[in-house]
């Protein structure tokens, strides 16, 4: 039996007096698995995925990634955590402006203390492998939504993450270069990386990921696994 | 409420942190400006300003007892051209002795007055009260009795063994006579058999020496003939007190400056910067309907608030703080009642918030003016391009990366890092100025004292030492004390001296000649030019010898004694203060002088390497009593009440001026942090840790520091090498070489990481801010 790469044990948390974000939430995720957190606004899909990449801890309930406890980890710990285990792509690319795209791909490997001259060469085989290669010496700003949220999802593999999380990794981007990322998401999977998405985009979360997740009110009301295709 | 009050309401409550930093950034600045402006104020005629407020004495007069009466005298209070006069008042002049105390002090002249007002020479109470029995006396604030080891000598008690019954009187008070009219205050039935008349006058004219002399004329026509026996000139007084003032003029001025420059520099950045931060806010506004001019008044009544509340702290903050720099001041001025003018509140006020409306109007009228979606997308972001080429450059450096990031920061906003440069700059300026000042004068105090001598021999007396400083007579057989010290186990070298006073043809003041007996060059004597005296008919002199003189290094004069005439070439300047600076210093074989003029000391003496010195005093002490002389040991190291109430004045002054700068790094790190609060939380996501945050935002102002303090050490240097020759030139004293050069590689090393320290400190609480914002936050952050 393989070790989840993802473990919450009921977990709820609640901001000030509102209604609990996430109320009493179990939920396993086992290596190489593709899965798509859906919900409205409110839902608690953005918590949980926080919780996930210990940006937030739980008021109750434990969190697992990859066999490490980050329910209770300290600033410190976290950064770590996430330098080591986690990329994430998010639905505004969050690239800095001040920095080439390759800049951008490098810095989570030297932040982990990575040398430059690796990193470098990483960074270039990822961006490679998205397609971005020529524009690795470019500013972000120069690059279109599909083509900066390609070099988002490069930064994230950077450090050879165990999961790869994406909030709403099409919301910002027209329909062509949705579907390109869509379609790259497909490829990573199919490589064996293990993807959580958090999307109000249902065509997204069908076509690149097997299991669905509907959240509702702060609980899980389906779980569901697609049929493998034939 | 208006849309508008919500909005500047909001605004100011919405950023607190930026609208607590406006605030604390404009307190300091307001109370660097009062202190500042204050300062300048005080400095500008100390000695004129205290003269008028106490109704000084053009003519001080001291008339003989035993010639006239004190009815008599009251005819020359009517006398031509006098105004005003006050007295007589009975004097006498005696010896005291402190109760406890070694060593006996000066002679005093001591005045019977029954209060410290009056017409003429209304003297300042400065502490406790006026003399009200025959037990109590009021000793001048400005003697040496006024201060004991222990502090002020309010309480202690004197005794007169040469007055009938040998009275002990109690200091009740502490006074100040700006025309230095006694040492001394008792009630005027205290002194029964007086020895003198005071009386001071007041004339119409006297602002000239040919006016005073024609006012002592009359007053000592009307007076019984012969009766006069002393006069003192109100110029002579303001002369040795603008000279001692002098010294210190351009410092405080200088001080002053730096800190208005400073504080006008910290708050229009601070305003500038906060107006600028919220240029997205501005864009908001308009596309809600807000009209430019709206959206100028919302900022500039955003800008204000906080501003004003600073400026009302600051004034209070700087009037108190004030109270005890000026008490200093007039310490060091011999001044009284210096306070802060109510107009320099007054403008500071104004001057502040008209700085504040004005950087505010301009920052948000290019806000306002900007098309509604620029100003969204402007304050969004900053503009693209900006900085990118440091960040490629950066990012090759052998740096740890949060490190890398951080050196490129200031590129980003060039504008911004230059105002904050300049504010490290300035703050590195007045470290430096500061440090090189106290520095110098330390020099000058140690040239001052010239006391190297391990042991004195003399009248005795505590902390006296050189041929500065009166004394009663020594009586002794120098030779003989000469021959006792040679004889002395434990003696390594020694000098005597001795003195007299003579004349220079053309000069009225006379000259105190110092005769040396023995090398003397080891006793700290410092040069100001030229060389120390070698051989017979050579001799050095201080400055103000030189300018009465009109001679120079290399000269001769000639000095005269009765029918005697004795010429020395001059060989150096020396740096000397005794007498005004009127002394020649010269060899023993030049002149021959049997000690005419009193002295501490006749002997310095110098022991051998491991010599207890306690013990080679008490055995020459048993060798000079049949001499009726005393040694004791040298080297007194003892620091002017001057001296020290300007180091703290400058230490004071320093630290308030580092924390201003530092308020204005802070400020802008607080604004670059919240701007880029998004790429923080980016960071922070590709796993940042709090400790890289730190290093990252620390980083950013590393640059700054750097080079506010490379070209701020450097004006600092020439900032106090600009103003030492300034106060040579205003006390007209020539200082020793080694006042100028204080400051050396080591120093100015030290002074140059004084900058970055002021950048780091400014930057460490908003790096501390920055590590501990959620990441979460961070990210949701517009």
């Amino acid at each position: 039996m393989t070790t989840p790469v993802i473990e919450l044990r009921d977990v709820s948390r609640r901001y000030d007096d509102g209604p609990p974000a996430l109320n009493d939430v179990s939920l396993t995720v086992e290596a190489g698995e593709a899965v798509a957190i859906l919900g409205p606004s409110g839902s608690g899909k953005s918590t949980m995925l926080n919780l996930i990449a210990a940006l937030d801890r739980p008021d109750t309930g434990t969190v697992t990634v990859d066999g490490v406890r980050v329910d209770g980890l300290g600033e410190a710990a976290s950064a770590r955590y996430r330098r080591a285990k986690i990329g994430m792509v998010f639905q505004f690319f969050n690239l800095l402006d001040d920095l080439t795209v390759t800049d951008n791909v490098v810095l989570p490997a030297q932040l982990a203390g990575m040398a430059r001259g690796e990193a470098s060469r990483r960074a270039a085989e990822l961006l490679s492998t998205l397609g971005v290669a020529r524009h690795a010496r470019a500013y972000p700003g120069r690059l279109s939504g599909g083509e900066r949220q390609r070099v988002a999802v490069a930064r994230a593999l950077m450090n050879r993450p165990a999961l790869l999380l994406a909030d709403e990794p099409t919301g910002a981007l027209d329909t062509a270069s949705g579907e390109e990322v869509s379609a790259l998401f497909t490829e990573l999977n199919a490589d064996g990386q293990t993807i959580v998405v958090v999307t109000h985009d249902l065509a997204l979360a069908q076509s690149c990921t097997r299991r669905t997740i509907q959240l509702v009110d702060g609980r899980i009301a389906g779980d569901v696994v697609a049929e493998p295709s034939r | 409420m208006s849309a508008l009050g919500r909005v500047v309401r909001s605004g100011v409550g919405r950023r607190r942190v930026q609208t607590v930093v406006i605030g604390l950034a404009t307190t300091m600045a307001v109370t660097a400006s009062v202190l500042g402006g204050s300062l300048l104020v005080a400095s500008t005629a100390p000695f004129d300003d205290a003269f008028a407020e106490q109704n000084g004495a053009h003519l001080s007069a001291q008339f003989d007892a035993g010639r006239t009466t004190a009815d008599q005298l009251s005819a020359t209070t009517t006398a031509s051209g006098v105004t005003t006069a006050a007295g007589p008042f009975p004097t006498v002049s005696i010896t005291p002795r402190v109760d406890g105390g070694p060593g006996t002090p000066p002679p005093m002249t001591v005045v019977g007055r029954a209060d410290p007002g009056g017409p003429v020479d209304a003297v300042t109470l400065t502490e406790g009260r006026w003399a009200s029995g025959p037990t109590e006396i009021v000793l001048s604030a400005d003697g040496p009795l006024a201060k004991t080891p222990t502090g002020s000598a309010l309480g202690s008690r004197l005794s007169f063994p040469d007055l009938p019954g040998g009275p002990t009187l109690t200091v009740v008070g502490l006074a100040r006579s700006v025309s230095r009219t006694a040492d001394g205050w008792v009630t005027p039935s205290r002194i029964t058999s007086p020895q003198g008349y005071q009386v001071l006058y007041r004339f119409a004219a006297a602002d000239t020496t040919e006016q005073v002399d024609a006012g002592r004329a009359a007053v000592t026509a009307a007076a019984p003939e012969g009766a006069l026996s002393g006069s003192q000139s109100w110029l002579v007084v303001k002369k040795a007190a603008d000279r001692a003032i002098a010294v210190f003029v351009p410092f405080l001025i200088a001080f002053g400056v730096l800190g208005l420059f400073m504080s006008l520099l910290v708050v229009g950045n601070v305003v500038a910067g906060a107006v600028g931060a919220g240029t997205r806010r501005i864009g908001i506004l308009k596309a809600l309907g807000f009209t430019p001019a709206q959206v100028v008044w919302a900022y500039m009544g955003q800008a204000l608030i906080p501003t004003t509340v600073g400026i009302a702290i600051g004034v209070v903050a700087g009037n108190l703080l004030a109270i005890p720099v000026l008490a200093e001041t007039e310490e060091v001025y011999g001044a009284v009642t210096l306070t802060v003018a109510p107009w320099v509140d007054v403008v500071v006020i104004l001057g502040a918030l008209g700085m504040v409306a004005l950087t505010a109007w301009v920052t948000a009228l290019r806000a306002g003016r900007l098309r509604t979606v620029d100003a969204i997308a402007v304050g969004r972001t900053p503009r693209p391009g900006r900085g990118q080429w440091a960040a490629r450059l950066t990012a090759r450096l052998p740096l740890p990366r949060p490190v890398s990031l951080g050196l490129a920061r200031p590129f980003a906003r060039p504008a911004r890092a230059v105002a904050m440069t300049a504010a490290v700059l300035f703050g590195a300026t007045a470290v430096t100025f500061a440090v090189g000042l106290a520095s110098s004068l330390n020099q000058v105090q140690i040239a001052r004292n010239h006391d190297s001598a391990d042991v004195t021999v003399g009248s005795a007396g505590p902390g006296m030492s050189g041929p500065g400083r009166p004394g009663p007579p020594l009586t002794v057989d120098s030779a003989a004390v000469s021959a006792l010290i040679d004889a002395q186990p434990g003696t390594s070298a020694y000098y005597s001296t001795a003195r007299t006073r003579m004349t220079v043809a053309g000069v009225a003041d006379t000259t105190t000649v110092v005769a040396f007996d023995g090398d003397a060059t080891w006793d700290g004597y410092q040069m100001v030019s030229g060389t120390w005296f070698d051989e017979p008919g050579e001799a050095v002199a201080p400055r103000p010898f030189l300018n009465a003189t009109g001679k120079r290094v290399g000269d001769t004069v000639t000095l005269n004694d009765g029918d005697k005439a004795v010429t020395v070439r001059i060989v150096g300047e020396v740096f000397e203060m005794s007498n005004d600076g009127m002394v020649v210093l010269t060899d023993a074989r030049t002149v021959t002088i049997s000690d005419s003029e009193p002295q501490r000391a006749s002997h310095f003496i110098t022991v051998q390497p491991g010599t207890d010195l306690t013990a080679y005093v008490d055995t020459l002490n048993t060798a000079l009593k049949p001499f009726s002389a005393a040694a004791q040991p040298g080297r007194t190291n003892q620091a002017s009440d001057t001296i020290v109430l300007i180091n703290s004045l400058t230490a004071m002054l320093t630290l308030m001026l580092v924390a201003v700068a530092a308020m204005g790094v802070l400020n802008t790190v607080v604004l670059d942090t919240r701007e880029r609060i998004r790429d923080l939380g980016v960071h922070k996501a590709l796993g940042m840790t709090p400790r890289q945050t730190i290093a990252m935002v620390i980083a950013s102002v590393v640059l700054i520091g750097v080079i506010g303090g490379v070209v701020g050490v450097p004006a600092g240097v020439a900032l106090h090498e600009a103003v030492l020759p300034a106060m040579e030139e205003n006390a007209g004293i020539g200082l020793p070489a080694s006042a100028f050069t204080v400051l050396h590689l080591p120093e100015l090393l030290l002074l140059g990481v004084g900058g970055l320290l002021i950048a780091v400190l400014g930057a460490l609480l908003p790096a501390t801010w920055a590590a501990k914002i959620r990441t979460a936050a961070a990210l949701r952050t517009e």
